[in-house]
């Protein structure tokens, strides 16, 4: 079903005339309630009333992801704390977390949002919903709440984590809809086995996951192991949390909202945008929110887009999966390598399970080395040396055709890389830089 | 005639080979025979066990990679020549042999001694051709 038709399926051209009101409608309110914008607008010369249409936003400057964290804890929202209903805060790798804030009727837009996602997915009221995202300071918990609330769906709120009871009251309870990472899901794969369940049988019949980068072979296994429509969700906690956009059951690209939330494609680093349908760094601009809105937000996730109308009849532009992070991207002697593309080779390679793990390193040379971790498992197994030497060889020519580095292969014991919680963790820089 | 063996992945770290030791100890499993094949990085550890159904859920149980292989145990005369007697026989049937690892215990005069083939079935029935005595899975787990 689509949840509200009217947003999701409108007119391009009335569409455009909506987000331009919106549009101008958000600056009059961060000029009238952020001493952040109004100093940063102040600075590059912007009145409010030049801005009356969508396709002024590329005269207005960028947000980025260091001024929420230069301006914390709440320096960036737009709002008195008293008028803010609920706090979210994401882990920094280094210095002050991010921290955003929602107003009343923020939470009742990102309602709003993750029901059009659940139902985007293929979800209707009335579906029991599994949620083992993260429950707390993490917007994925909470937020898939919200949304099968305002969905009308029957509300499983188990956070992430406890697999033996997560498969224990899918069995008993048969609910329809699963939200987690992928990689718990997959997780999930082994314990479900080693408790002696049949995968093909579980009763989940559609799966939410994101959080995380996964790639379509990722899909794929996961589809024919649990038998199970897997489809995509994005968001960021900045812009909303979970229901920035989401996959239909054609699985061709997240949907965006984008009568809330405005995206471009632009080339990293720079105010230009991309042609339609090639990679660039997404920006999203909210255009309704109140507790902290952001103007241009360059999130530094790698993607494309495509405004073509959907075979599922809506109207909103679609994104790609997120091929890489301009930040989470790591240089090792010059080459740009992102985690993505390690999976990608791994889930060509039969047998092999996308758990894997990058290890950067200086060499007493001062070189840096990289060493990806493969986990091995019964597929890969073999009591033959031979055989073990061959595929850590075969992993080794792919990942370095594709990389164009030279890497090290260590096959590592199972569940060595940590993945039961949350996100999994591709990247270790063991370099002082 | 084929005797089962389980195979195990260990990473090279302190403590690796002890913790498997110690699984089957706990599970009450003798080991028969044993040989770790290694690389910088990881190792194979083969085992010969009395109780191998046991022994393969208990190390799955205990988070290990573990498989197992057919293999097969051969007696062969404990006097000078008594192993290239064995493997003439092989050479002349064009058989592979993928590795080969000695018994911890003895049974008689005889050192009985394991092999894994490229061709089990092949191998089997040239060796008996040639009068080679074959240990079976029963003798073994009465050693």
């Amino acid at each position: 079903m689509i949840f509200n038709e009217k947003m999701e399926c409108m007119a391009p051209s009335e569409m455009k005339a909506l987000q331009s009101d919106r549009l101008s409608k958000q600056i009059d309110y961060v000029m009238a309630n952020s001493p952040v914008y109004q100093k940063k607008l102040a600075e590059h010369g912007i009145r409010p009333q030049a801005i009356r249409s969508i396709d002024d936003i590329r005269k207005l400057p960028f947000t980025e992801k260091e001024e929420l964290r230069d301006n914390y804890p709440f320096g960036l929202f737009s709002t008195g704390l008293k008028n803010i209903r609920e706090i979210h805060v994401s882990s920094g790798t280094t210095g002050n977390p991010t921290v955003v804030g929602y107003t009343q009727k923020d939470l009742v837009l990102w309602g709003e949002v993750v029901a059009r996602a659940i139902a985007c997915a293929g979800g209707e009221p009335g579906d029991m919903i599994q949620i083992a995202y993260g429950y707390g300071l993490f917007t994925g918990g909470l937020g898939l709440h919200y949304g099968a609330l305002k969905l009308g769906c029957t509300i499983l709120p188990m956070s992430s984590g406890q697999s033996k009871r997560q498969l224990k009251l899918m069995n008993d309870f048969k609910p329809r809809i699963i939200g987690c990472t992928p990689s718990y899901f997959l997780y999930m794969l082994d314990e479900a086995r080693e408790l002696g369940l049949d995968p093909q049988k579980s009763s989940w019949e559609i799966g939410i996951f994101g959080a995380e980068p996964w790639s379509d072979n990722m899909r794929q296994e996961i589809e024919n192991a649990w038998n199970i429509r897997a489809t995509d969700i994005y968001g960021l906690s900045e812009i909303i949390g979970p229901g920035v956009s989401q996959e239909c059951h054609l699985k061709c690209g997240m949907h965006i909202f984008w009568d809330v939330f405005y995206p471009e494609v632009l080339k990293p680093n720079l105010n230009e945008p991309v042609k339609e349908g090639e990679f660039g760094e997404l920006v999203f601009t909210t255009l309704t929110k109140q507790g902290i809105p952001l103007i241009r937000y360059r999130t530094r996730d790698i993607v494309s887009i495509t405004y073509e109308k959907c075979g599922c009849g809506r109207t909103l532009p679609r994104m790609s999966k997120v091929r890489g992070r301009t930040d989470d991207m790591i240089i090792v002697r010059g080459i740009n390598i992102f985690p993505s593309q390690v999976e990608h080779v791994l889930l060509n390679i039969e047998g092999v399970l996308p758990h894997y793990q990058l290890i950067v390193d200086r060499a007493s040379g001062g070189l840096d080395d990289l060493e990806i971790w493969v986990e091995v498992d019964e597929k890969n197994f073999s009591d033959e040396m031979r055989k073990l030497e061959n595929l850590t060889t075969k992993i080794k020519k792919e990942l370095e055709s594709v990389l164009g580095i030279l890497v090290k292969i260590k096959l590592v014991e199972p569940k060595t890389i940590a993945r039961s919680e949350g996100k999994a963790k591709r990247v270790i820089d063991r370099r002082s830089l | 005639m084929k005797i089962t063996q389980i195979s195990v992945f260990l990473e090279n770290r302190k403590g690796r080979l002890f913790e498997v030791t110690q699984l089957l100890g706990k599970n009450g499993i003798n080991i028969r025979a044993l040989n770790i094949a290694e690389t910088d990085d990881f190792g194979v550890l083969r085992l010969v066990v009395d109780k191998p159904k046991d022994a393969l859920a208990g190390l799955k149980a205990g988070g290990f990679v573990a498989s197992t292989t057919e293999i097969v145990a051969v007696e062969v005369p404990d006097n000078p020549g008594g192993l290239s007697e064995v493997l003439g026989v092989l050479s002349r049937e064009g058989l592979n042999v993928e590795y080969m690892y000695g018994f911890v215990e003895k049974k008689s005069e005889e050192a009985l001694l394991v092999f894994r083939f490229e061709d089990t079935e092949k191998a089997v029935v040239a060796l008996e051709k040639a009068g080679i005595r074959i240990i079976t899975e029963t003798e073994i787990h009465n050693l």
